[in-house]
């Protein structure tokens, strides 16, 4: 049966049909086309597709879309300025190589934000512990681990 | 000018849409009457399909189409094909059973696709795929390959007797049986080189789709080489006309290998996608990746080095077993032997080798080439037996390989291959320095006043990349040419886009290509883009694996663009009035020596277009060339990594202390992502030696089928990596790259487990190092 859901996506108020089994990741992509959140595995672990919920880093593959109701999402696709000057997270990933084949990119992206908001200034371990729910086959972590930690910074000292 | 492009470290072109979301995965496309596949898979390794029940599925809600292993055999669409014959001890070419894009009769594997069902969405795939009733008859399975052979092992396929596809052999038998015979020393090892599941990030998605207009069909493919994938596809599958069918790779998360090849599902969904007048698109989940993406390793061996009494080395002999699953996947037979056994000498004087290799069939998924591809399994054999005759001899293990470093090149190898050029010392001399080896004594001492063990490993990998030759490969059993194709279009104002048959899937050749490309034209980077991927825009290509990409596809381009810039100097002398060989290129402009006359590239690319005062009667208008380059050799990486652990002999975790890798890549071309490959490189095969286990119960199901269960190494389980080069450019291509994609795999997991067994105090210790093995290794030890 069908159900509508009504919530925020990058700042847009958005409604959908969808089936009470529907995933909110399913919602983002396939209804609402944002497809720069993906889908790397089925169990919860990759965390490729990794949003922001009202200001915190979720998992959209382990929530249904109707526990979406009324929150306020954010998606890669809104992280940037609207003149697509990057967050300065993004910006860090850039330059220190924190990205390759790019796949798991914006789900590290968004958890890293939401890291960086209580982390100001993480130590190495603070970072490699919480991408314990981010998989990257590309980067051995290494460069990731240096693009957190910069980013990070550069959010504190952007505030 | 600015700065010099070649060596710098230039940030990626592609990073952008990646970062921003706007990077186009396959399953980020959804084309117009979009209808989606489910595959039925066999929950049995071995069974006999008695019967196929889909009638209630038919009725299913959305559901478009059903077919069978039997509507494909009434297609008359073929089995998936081996791109490499191997030809074995008898002279014999190896045992090809057919392999089905789906099951005939019979399912070899749990995964194995027997069904696939055609619906609106991919929930009513699902749901009908659930209603699919098959009948099978469990067969036993063998799913261990050094039992494969064995008297009374359950048979795969009647035509492989014995599970047997070959048994294979390199290097003079009798000369490596004197040289034992001989020794003053003999190590053995007994080795198993775990089978590891690739699980690039992004699942394997295709989407096939057909035109009536011009009967004519497109597959969007996650693909390592669309143009492979097209000729696979349809010469030897579907009996199709090239021309007729394009295969498009857009952006790939990630390889590994595992995106190498043509698979079941890509085939069906472009037949499917033709009968039923609709797009379809399959996209795997992470579950049918574990069971269905071709796996990589599984070998078995038994190997020996005999030494004189200084730690010579006198001979190798090798003995071993490679599982290649249920059936022979596209490059599978050649791993475990021409990529494999030819790279046994590793960076050694070994004058005499012979290596063995029996390829198995079981209830297995199949095995194919995993980032490294039978390079790693060399290493690991030739690395773990040195280190062990090092300590078995109580000779310093870097020393005990100086002794026996090849220093003179051109050398040629027992077995078959021709390095080029090399430097062994000049990288374990800066290894060991990086690595403050002198320091370790006290770092151990340290260690064990903290009731903890600490260890130190080497490992001096070689590898053979740029592959390959062609006329090589082919005397190998190579089914394809192996060159690669490039194409260089100027604009009429003189910017550059570059098609080239090497694909990205996270290596970043839209940035490293177009170094070189700028650095050559003499231009901003900014005005030259790179194409890839798409069948319908780049003339030809092999793909990316082995290491290819800059020495096979990179020197395509240089070719193309010498053309380029020879063109240029034609339509350039015409312009100035001069003689052409009185034209010089540099720095972007056309110069006539000793005067100040000069055009620039964009003049001269204008011209070329708007060719009003143009040589007419001796040259075509226009800019645009291509270059088809085959290498001359192989191309050898080498290099020497230091791994240090220490080891709680409590919980037996063990934690990397330091890792330093030193690489002689050749000339490097932008340093960012050369490390970055090697950090990635590295992960890997830390991964293989400490945390991944492909591991079956004996009745052939996978019970590491999840990240639950298999683990892919997380960012806490390794550390900041210590990397470094050292540099021999390569003598045959003319930008001297050598390739780095696969070099952190390959060496290593025998650096990790030399350290390792150097903390324990231990022989050898299967892989992967879990805390679990590493304790009980030590129980084992101590009841010892």
């Amino acid at each position: 049966m069908a159900v509508k859901v009504s919530l925020k996506v990058n700042g847009k108020s958005v409604s959908a049909e969808v089936e009470e089994r529907t995933l909110l990741v399913t919602l983002i992509r396939e209804q609402l086309r944002l497809t720069g959140t993906h889908v790397g595995c089925d169990t919860a672990q990759c965390g490729a597709c990794t949003v922001s919920m009202n200001g915190m880093a979720v998992k959209s593959c382990s929530m249904l879309a109707m526990q979406a109701e009324g929150a306020d999402v954010m998606t890669i696709e809104g992280v940037a300025k609207p003149d697509g000057t990057l967050h300065p997270m993004q910006a860090a990933f850039k330059e220190h190589h924190g990205l390759q084949c790019g796949f798991c990119t914006p789900g590290m992206v968004m958890n890293a934000i939401d890291f960086a908001k209580h982390h100001p200034n993480p130590s190495e371990q603070e970072i490699r512990e919480a991408l314990e729910g981010n998989l990257c086959r590309c980067t051995g972590y290494h460069n990731i681990v240096k693009a957190i930690g910069a980013g990070a910074r550069a959010m504190a000292a952007s505030k | 000018m600015g700065a010099p492009l070649i060596g710098a470290r230039v940030e990626r072109k592609e990073d952008y849409r990646f970062l921003t979301g706007a990077g186009q995965y396959t399953d980020d496309l959804e084309l117009p009457r979009q209808s989606y596949a489910a595959f039925v898979r066999s929950p049995h390794a071995h069974a006999v399909i008695k019967k196929i029940n889909s009638s209630k599925a038919k009725n299913s809600p959305g559901v478009l189409a059903i077919f069978t292993g039997e509507d494909f055999a009434t297609a008359k669409l073929g089995g998936l094909p081996c791109g490499w014959l191997i030809t074995d001890v008898n002279g014999q070419p190896m045992k090809e059973p057919p392999h089905p894009c789906l099951a005939q009769g019979k399912v070899r594997y749990v995964g194995d696709q027997v069904v696939i069902v055609v619906a609106e969405s991919i929930d009513e795939a699902r749901d009908a795929a659930e209603l699919v009733k098959v009948d099978y008859e469990v067969l036993p399975a063998v799913v261990d390959g050094s039992k494969a052979t064995a008297k009374g092992a359950p048979q795969l396929h009647e035509a492989a007797p014995g599970n047997t596809c070959y048994v294979w052999s390199i290097g003079d038998k009798a000369a490596t049986d004197a040289a034992f015979a001989k020794a003053a020393h003999v190590t053995k090892l007994d080795l198993v080189n775990n089978r590891l599941i690739p699980n690039a990030i992004e699942p394997r998605v295709a989407n096939g789709s057909y035109s009536r207009a011009d009967d004519s069909y497109t597959l969007y493919v996650a693909s390592q080489n669309p143009h492979v994938e097209r000729l696979l596809m349809t010469a030897f599958v579907m009996g199709l006309p090239e021309h007729k069918v394009r295969v498009v790779a857009g952006d790939v998360g990630g390889g590994f290998g595992s995106k190498i090849y043509l698979y079941a599902e890509d085939v069906a969904v472009t037949w499917a996608a033709k009968q039923v007048n609709r797009p379809v698109k399959w996209t795997s989940d992470r579950s049918e990746a574990f069971l269905t993406d071709a796996h990589g390793r599984d070998h078995h061996t038994v190997a020996e080095l005999a030494l004189d009494k200084d730690g010579k080395f006198l001979g190798m002999r090798v003995k071993t077993t490679a599982n290649v699953g249920a059936y022979l996947s596209t490059f599978a037979s050649c791993v475990p032997t021409i990529l494999y056994a030819t790279l046994l000498a590793g960076q050694y004087k070994t004058p005499v080798i012979h290596c063995e290799v029996t390829a198995v069939f079981t209830n297995t998924t199949p095995v194919d080439a995993y980032r490294g591809a039978g390079r790693p399994e060399a290493t690991y054999v030739v690395e773990r037996l040195v280190e062990t005759a090092a300590r078995e001899m109580k000779i310093d293990p870097a020393e005990i390989r100086r002794r026996n470093f090849i220093t003179a090149f051109p050398y040629q190898t027992p077995v078959a291959l021709m390095y080029d050029i090399g430097d062994y010392n000049a990288t374990m001399n800066a290894a060991q320095k990086l690595a403050d080896v002198s320091g370790f004594s006290k770092r151990k001492d340290q260690s064990i006043k903290n009731g903890k063990l600490r260890g130190l490993g080497y490992a001096a990998y070689i590898e053979a990349c740029g592959i390959a030759p062609s006329a090589v490969a082919g005397a190998l059993g190579a089914r394809a040419g192996l060159f690669e194709a490039g194409e260089v279009r100027v604009h009429p104002t003189g910017s550059v886009t570059v098609f080239t048959g090497s694909h990205s899937h996270g290596q970043g050749h839209e940035t490293t290509f177009a170094q070189v490309v700028a650095d050559r034209l003499g231009m901003p980077i900014e005005n030259v883009d790179i194409v890839h991927g798409d069948t319908s825009k780049v003339l030809f290509g092999m793909g990316t694996y082995g290491s290819r990409s800059i020495a096979v596809g990179g020197t395509a381009i240089v070719k193309a663009l010498d053309k380029v810039i020879a063109k240029g100097r034609k339509i350039a002398a015409h312009l100035m009035e001069a003689a052409e060989s009185d034209v010089v290129f540099e720095n972007g402009a056309y110069k006539v020596a000793g005067t100040d006359k000069k055009k620039t590239f964009g003049e001269v690319a204008f011209a070329a277009y708007v060719p009003h005062n143009y040589p007419h009667d001796k040259l075509e208008p226009g800019l645009n060339e291509n270059a088809f380059y085959d290498p001359a050799n192989f191309t050898f990486p080498a290099g020497t990594y230091v791994c240090e652990v220490e080891v709680d002999p409590e919980t037996g975790v063990v934690k990397i202390e330091k890792f330093t890798a030193v690489d002689d890549f050749g000339k490097i071309i932008n340093p960012m992502i050369v490390e970055g490959q090697v950090h990635g490189g590295l992960t890997q095969g830390i991964g293989q030696a400490l945390t991944e286990g492909c591991q079956y119960d004996a009745s052939g199901q996978l019970l590491t089928g999840s990240f639950m269960d298999y683990c892919i190494p997380r960012a806490s389980d390794v550390p900041f990596y210590q990397v470094d080069t050292r540099e021999t450019p390569c003598t045959h291509n003319p930008l001297g790259v050598k390739g780095c994609g696969e070099a952190g795999a390959i060496g290593a997991p025998a650096a990790l487990m030399n350290a390792i067994t150097d903390a324990l105090g231990v022989k050898d210790m299967p892989m992967p190092a879990t805390p679990q093995t590493v304790w009980r290794t030590l129980k084992n030890k101590k009841a010892a």
